[in-house]
């Protein structure tokens, strides 16, 4: 779990990620997401929000001049909602990683650290979590509130955090044994300064290579809510298209168009987090590159050689 | 720890986590806002008594528990009133006699639904996973061979596409092209009013309604299993003793296949177990956009109605399921790899 000392730094963390290709990939399409979402106003052709006035041949227009992506089942430029529903996986993703990273954190770092019977309780804790499945509960939990936009985040929030809680506990449990900080014990450093000062920055960059997970699973989570029906209705997303679409015709309509763009934007957004997050846990983690069986150059095992920069 | 031990161990962390489940299960559907009382009848229609009458009829009336009339909103009572009398209590004798009580919307026991739908979610989570896990194994052993090859790469990134496609999404794209060009049935677990002539008439059937979400459900987790098993194998292949293999003389198909393969199958068995929770929910997504009449499309179903004890029972028979899953996948896992006793 431990790389070299260049790695626990997060300007360390990008220095390396900045050679991965793949990760850079991630981080090109993450990036063009949030534009397209800050931005949506000027790139939208339409305000989605806007009532209009529609004949029956609005609703499920195909693909025209006035319409590029044409319209869905309330004559609505599909366009438009494309545009406007990255707005609401970004959030939620956003804040219910943000709740979720800091509840596993503090689990993860206080169970660490302090060991003892507060470890044994909050890791039992995680472990019952853990194997509760995820998305039945989020759905019994929103079905029960009502499905707004804070509802959604904080559900997805406070479910996903075990995975994070128990990365931080092994990472802490390893930093906590490093010569560093028993020395810093036995110069007589409190534990809160130690927690602050030592323990916190070199976990940070694992937990940031984490967050970037726990984000892509938190939007896969908000649009399979919205396309079960539990989204918010005030809010444009793409889970909710999806659901109107299928459930309005779209299938039998032959509407390709108001089934595609939806999941195409939460597959890029998803794909961009996958792949940077598997380009920082390349990095954090160096795996072996190569092995004894391996045909071409470094046939034989060798570590990825890590401290050459 | 001996082998007793270790089962004794595990199987109290297995029941504390279905007591955890069921009282959880218990106060959510009376603390969250959307309790079952206001929802199951919402008919503006209904006369007070007619009101009162069908609390009566759910255990509504009594108190959630000792010194708690009700929680949401939060109103004390009596303390001294009969446990046995408390709703808690009666969840509780309901839950030990395999009552999960009625359903709002069919009135119709809730167990009986869920026990006529679970064959139906296990038949086709069954075929889907099995799938998964003979190709994704076996493409992760090749690309883990041809490390940093174009093989490896492109397995590598096509199961990083896999793994974020949301598999509703992938459910509705497949059904919309095979639906229209291949002709395969929309929906549903048999062709209603076929008139088979035959048993094996009728399985076909089956078998033809289940082409797409089986292959929905192997696309979405193939690409989990080969990035695990691809990582786990190259750490394998690295070991010393594949090293004396190949100086001995093996062909490399021998060293892999007797050498790095067994040992790289035993970390699967605890990701496979582990994996359930995803499984579930693709389940809920699979059944839903193909309308497969299982657990998953039950949910769906009940939260569209607001129908809460079918979305409690649901709940809590899927959440059993896992943690004795995961249970199953520990001993097994003892039993293959004796070291994990000794923890």
């Amino acid at each position: 779990m431990q790389g070299s000392p260049e790695f626990t730094t997060l300007r360390g963390l990008w220095r390396h990620m900045a050679r991965n290709k793949l990760g850079l990939v991630g981080l090109g399409m993450l990036v063009l997401a949030v534009l397209t979402a800050v931005f949506a106003p000027a790139i939208a052709p339409y305000d989605p929000y806007a009532p209009v006035k529609i004949t029956i041949d609005d609703i499920y227009a195909a693909p025209s001049q006035t319409h590029l992506l044409g319209t869905d089942d309330a004559g609505k430029d599909v366009l438009s909602n494309f545009v406007y529903g990255s707005r609401v996986s970004l959030i939620v993703g956003f804040f219910a990683s943000f709740i979720s990273i800091f509840i596993g954190g503090l689990i993860g770092i206080v169970a660490g650290f302090y060991g003892g019977w507060t470890e044994t309780i909050l890791m039992r804790f995680t472990d019952i979590m853990l194997v509760i499945p995820d998305l039945p509960l989020a759905v019994v939990l929103v079905a029960l509130t009502k499905p707004s936009l804070l509802n959604i985040i904080f559900v997805i929030g406070i479910i996903g955090w075990t995975g994070t809680a128990r990365l931080v506990r092994s990472q802490t449990l390893s930093v906590k044994e490093r010569k560093f900080v028993l020395r810093a014990r036995a110069i007589g450093a409190g534990r809160p300064y130690i927690v602050r000062r030592h323990i916190l920055p070199m976990v940070l960059p694992l937990m940031v290579a984490n967050t970037v997970l726990v984000i892509s699973l938190a939007i896969l989570e908000e649009s399979t809510l919205s396309f079960l029906g539990l989204s918010d209705p005030t809010v444009v997303s793409w889970g909710q298209m999806l659901n109107y679409a299928f459930t309005r015709g779209a299938m039998s309509a032959g509407a390709w168009w108001a089934l595609v763009p939806p999941g195409f934007g939460i597959v890029w957004v998803v794909l961009g987090c996958t792949l940077l997050g598997h380009g920082m846990e390349q990095v954090l983690n160096p795996r072996l590159e190569t092995h004894h069986l391996a045909v071409g150059k470094g046939m034989v095992a060798r570590r990825k050689e890590t401290a050459a920069q | 720890m001996s082998g007793y031990r270790y089962l004794l161990n595990r199987l109290g962390w297995a029941v504390l986590t279905i007591l955890f489940v069921i009282v959880l299960n218990f106060f959510l559907f009376r603390i969250l806002p959307g309790d079952p009382a206001r929802a199951g009848i919402r008919d503006p229609r209904l006369t007070r008594e007619a009101v009162e009458a069908i609390r009566v009829r759910f255990g509504l009336d009594r108190p959630v528990i000792n010194c708690f009339e009700s929680l949401n909103p939060l109103r004390f009572g009596d303390c001294a009133v009969n446990p046995l009398q408390t709703q808690f209590f009666i969840y509780i004798s309901n839950l030990l006699r395999g009552e999960f009580g009625f359903s709002y919307h069919s009135n119709r026991p809730v167990i009986d639904l869920l026990v006529e739908r679970l064959g139906n979610t296990v038949l086709l989570i069954g075929a889907g996973e099995i799938l998964a896990i003979l190709i994704g194994l076996t493409i992760g052993v090749i690309a883990a061979w041809k490390v940093r090859t174009p093989v490896d790469y492109s397995a590598l990134v096509s199961s990083l596409v896999a793994w974020s496609l949301p598999t509703f999404w992938l459910g509705i794209i497949l059904l919309f092209i095979g639906s229209r060009e291949f002709n395969l049935p929309i929906g549903g677990k048999a062709t209603p009013g076929g008139g088979f002539t035959s048993s094996w008439e009728y399985y076909r059937d089956i078998g033809r309604h289940m082409i797409l979400p089986t292959l929905t459900f192997t696309i979405v987790f193939v690409g989990e299993y080969m990035l695990i098993m691809r990582s786990t194998m190259i750490e394998v292949l690295s070991e010393d003793f594949i090293l004396t293999a190949k100086a001995k003389g093996l062909r490399a198909f021998q060293t892999l296949k007797n050498h790095a393969l067994r040992n790289s199958m035993l970390p699967m068995v605890t990701i496979i177990a582990l994996n359930l929770g995803f499984i579930v929910a693709g389940a809920i997504q699979i059944e839903t956009v193909f309308s497969w009449p299982g657990i998953g499309q039950l949910i769906y179903e009940a939260v569209g109605r607001r129908d809460y004890p079918v979305l409690q029972g649901a709940f809590m028979i899927i959440a059993v399921s896992v943690i004795f899953a995961n249970l199953a996948a520990d001993l097994l896992y003892s039993v293959l790899d004796p070291r994990v006793r000794a923890e």
